[in-house]
C-alpha cells in the first residue's frame, strides 16, 4: 500500500469549507453586535430611562446594600442545602410507596398518591403561608417555631411531590425485562427495586432532578414572606429605607451567579448521557 | 425420575388461547427442545414454568410440588430454576462479576468471597476469565449471552430454561453460545430449550416436542422426530425450516 497523498480535489474541498466557516463566524459576530446596539439604544432612548437608571442601576445603592444582601444570601444557601437533602429522601420514599402492590400497604400507597396530587396543585407560596403561620398556631408539643425551619418544611413538602414524580417516572422507564430477569433469579420485589431498578432509575433522572433543584434555589426567596432575613428580605429592607430598587438587582445578581454554574453543569451531564447512549 | 411434569396446561391472552392443554414430562438430566413456528407457544410455556406467567388451567409439578398452587412461594420456586432470555437481559449498571454474584449473595446468602470465587471459576470455564470487571455494553452479543447463562448457572438450578438464546446473535457468534449449552449437557444439566437452530436441536436434544397453535402435536426422540416425523404438520414445518436454512 502506498501512503495517502491528499488529492488536488480534496485540497480544493477543504479550502472551500474553510472559507464557509470564516464567513459564518463573521456573520454571527456582526449580527450579535447589531442586536446589542439595537437593544441598548431602544432602552436608553426610552422616555423613562433616566429615572429607571437612577432607581434600578445606582452604583451607590448597590454598594450600600450588597454586604447585607450577601450575608442574607448565605441563609438562602443554607435553606437550599438542607431542603435539598430532605426533598430527595421524601421524594424517593413517596415514589417507592406508590410502587408497592402489597394489599396491606394500600393505605400508604393511597396516601402517597393523595400527597403528590395535593402538593403539586397548591402554589408553593401558599404552602409556605399555611405551614409557616398555620403549624405554630396549633401550639402542639414539639412543633418547631423557628421560621427558617418552618420554611424548609414547606419547601420540602412542595418540592417533595415533584421530585417523587420524577423518581417514579425513572422507575417506570426501566424495561420490564430487567424486572423479569431479576425476579427469575429469585430476587424479591424489594431486592429487585434496590439492586436492579433504582440504581438504573436514579441515573436516568439526574438531569430532571438538577432542574428541579435550580428552581428550588430561587424559591428559597419565598421564605422571605415568613420574615427570616434572607437575601430578598434584606434587599426589601434597604428598598423601604431609600426608595431605590437597586438592592433587588443585587439580590437577583446573586441568585443568577449561583444558578448559572448549575445550569451549565446540568447541560454537561445531559450531553454526557446523550453521548453514552450514542456510543 | 421426573423433575418436571406439566399436565393439561392452558394459557389465554385477551381471549385467545396460546397454550391449549399441554402435557409434558421431563426427567433428570434430560434435554428437551421445543420447536415450532413463532407464536406456537414455546416461549409462553417456558414463562409459565418460571411463573413469569400464571397458567389459566392445568398443573405444573416441580420435583413433585405443585407450583401452580396460588399459595406457593414464588421466589422459592425460582431459586430452583435458571432462565436465559433471547435478549440476554443483563443488568447494564453492574459489572459481569456483579451480575453473576447478585443472586447467590442476595438470594442464596453465599458469602462475597465464595460467590466471587465461584463466578471466576465459571467465567474461566467458559472462556471469559478476562471479562469479570467489564460492563455488559463492552461485550459482544455472544459474550453477553454466555454471561447470562453463567448468571443463571451460578444459583445452581435444578432445571435450566433457555428461551431462543441464539436468536438475537450474529451467525458467527451463535457457535460459542451453542458450545456452552453442549458443555452443560455433558455435565448432566436438565434443560428445556426453545430454538430455531434445527441442526443443533437435533444434535443436543434427547426429546424434541413440536408445538403448533398451542398444541403439542408431536413428541419423541430427536433422531426419530427429525428423520421420520409422524404428524404431517411436523413434516411440513421441518421441511420448510430445513429448506431455508442450510446446514
Amino acid at each position: 500500500m502506498s501512503e495517502w497523498v491528499k488529492s488536488e480535489r480534496q485540497a480544493e474541498r477543504e479550502r472551500i469549507r474553510r472559507s464557509h466557516a470564516r464567513r459564518s463566524a463573521s456573520i454571527a459576530t456582526a449580527s450579535t453586535v447589531v442586536f446589542i446596539v439595537l437593544v441598548v439604544s431602544v432602552v436608553t432612548n426610552a422616555p423613562g430611562w433616566p429615572r429607571v437608571q437612577e432607581k434600578f442601576f445606582s452604583w451607590k445603592h448597590f454598594a450600600d446594600a450588597m454586604p447585607d444582601v450577601a450575608s442574607g444570601f448565605l441563609l438562602n444557601i443554607k435553606i437550599f442545602l438542607i431542603a435539598e437533602v430532605l426533598i430527595l429522601i421524601v421524594g424517593l420514599l413517596v415514589a417507592l410507596a406508590r410502587s408497592i402492590r402489597t394489599p396491606a400497604f394500600f393505605p400508604i400507597r393511597a396516601l402517597a398518591t393523595l400527597y403528590t396530587d395535593i402538593f403539586r396543585g397548591v402554589p408553593t407560596i401558599l404552602v409556605i403561608y399555611l405551614i409557616g403561620f398555620g403549624l405554630p398556631a396549633l401550639r402542639l408539643q414539639g412543633i418547631p417555631s423557628d421560621l427558617v425551619t418552618l420554611g424548609i418544611i414547606a419547601l420540602t413538602l412542595s418540592y417533595g411531590a415533584y421530585v417523587a414524580e420524577v423518581f417514579r417516572s425513572g422507575i417506570e422507564s426501566i424495561h420490564p425485562s430487567q424486572v423479569a430477569a431479576a425476579r427469575s433469579l429469585g430476587l424479591s420485589h424489594g431486592k429487585t427495586m434496590r439492586f436492579v431498578v433504582l440504581p438504573q432509575a436514579t441515573r436516568r433522572v439526574v438531569v430532571p432532578l438538577l432542574n428541579d433543584f435550580i428552581s428550588l434555589q430561587k424559591d428559597t426567596a419565598l421564605v422571605a414572606t415568613l420574615g427570616p432575613l434572607e437575601a430578598l428580605r434584606q434587599a426589601q429592607i434597604h428598598v423601604t429605607k431609600t426608595f431605590n430598587y437597586t438592592p433587588y438587582l443585587a439580590a437577583a445578581l446573586l441568585f443568577i451567579l449561583l444558578t448559572i454554574p448549575q445550569a451549565r453543569f446540568t447541560d454537561h451531564l445531559a450531553a454526557r448521557t446523550r453521548r453514552r447512549r450514542g456510543a | 425420575m421426573s423433575i418436571l411434569s406439566i399436565e393439561g396446561v392452558w394459557k389465554n391472552f385477551h381471549g385467545h388461547s396460546v397454550l391449549r392443554g399441554i402435557d409434558l414430562e421431563v426427567s433428570s438430566h434430560e434435554v428437551v427442545s421445543l420447536i415450532g413456528a413463532s407464536g406456537s407457544g414455546k416461549s409462553t410455556l417456558l414463562r409459565c414454568i418460571n411463573l413469569l406467567e400464571t397458567v389459566d388451567d392445568g398443573t405444573i409439578l416441580l420435583e413433585g410440588e405443585d407450583i401452580t398452587d396460588p399459595r406457593v412461594n414464588v421466589d422459592d420456586v425460582r431459586k430452583r430454576l435458571g432462565i436465559v432470555f433471547q435478549a440476554f437481559n443483563l443488568f447494564p449498571h453492574m459489572t459481569v462479576l456483579d451480575n453473576i454474584t447478585l443472586a447467590p449473595r442476595q438470594v442464596h446468602r453465599v458469602a462475597k468471597e465464595q460467590a466471587e470465587e465461584q463466578a471466576h471459576e465459571l467465567l474461566a470455564r467458559f472462556g471469559l476469565a478476562d471479562k469479570a470487571r467489564a460492563y455488559p455494553d463492552q461485550l459482544s452479543g455472544g459474550q453477553q449471552q454466555r454471561v447470562a447463562i453463567i448468571r443463571a448457572l451460578a444459583t445452581q438450578p435444578k432445571l435450566m430454561l433457555l428461551d431462543e438464546v441464539t436468536s438475537a446473535l450474529d451467525p458467527e457468534l451463535v457457535v460459542e453460545v451453542l458450545g456452552i449449552i453442549r458443555e452443560l449437557k455433558e455435565s448432566g444439566m436438565t434443560m428445556i430449550l426453545t430454538t430455531h437452530e434445527m441442526g443443533f436441536c437435533r444434535e443436543i436434544s434427547d426429546t424434541v416436542c413440536f408445538l403448533d397453535g398451542g398444541v403439542l402435536l408431536e413428541k419423541g426422540p430427536a433422531e426419530r422426530v427429525f428423520t421420520d416425523p409422524e404428524n404431517p404438520r411436523t413434516r411440513e414445518f421441518l421441511r420448510s425450516v430445513l429448506a431455508t436454512r442450510r446446514f
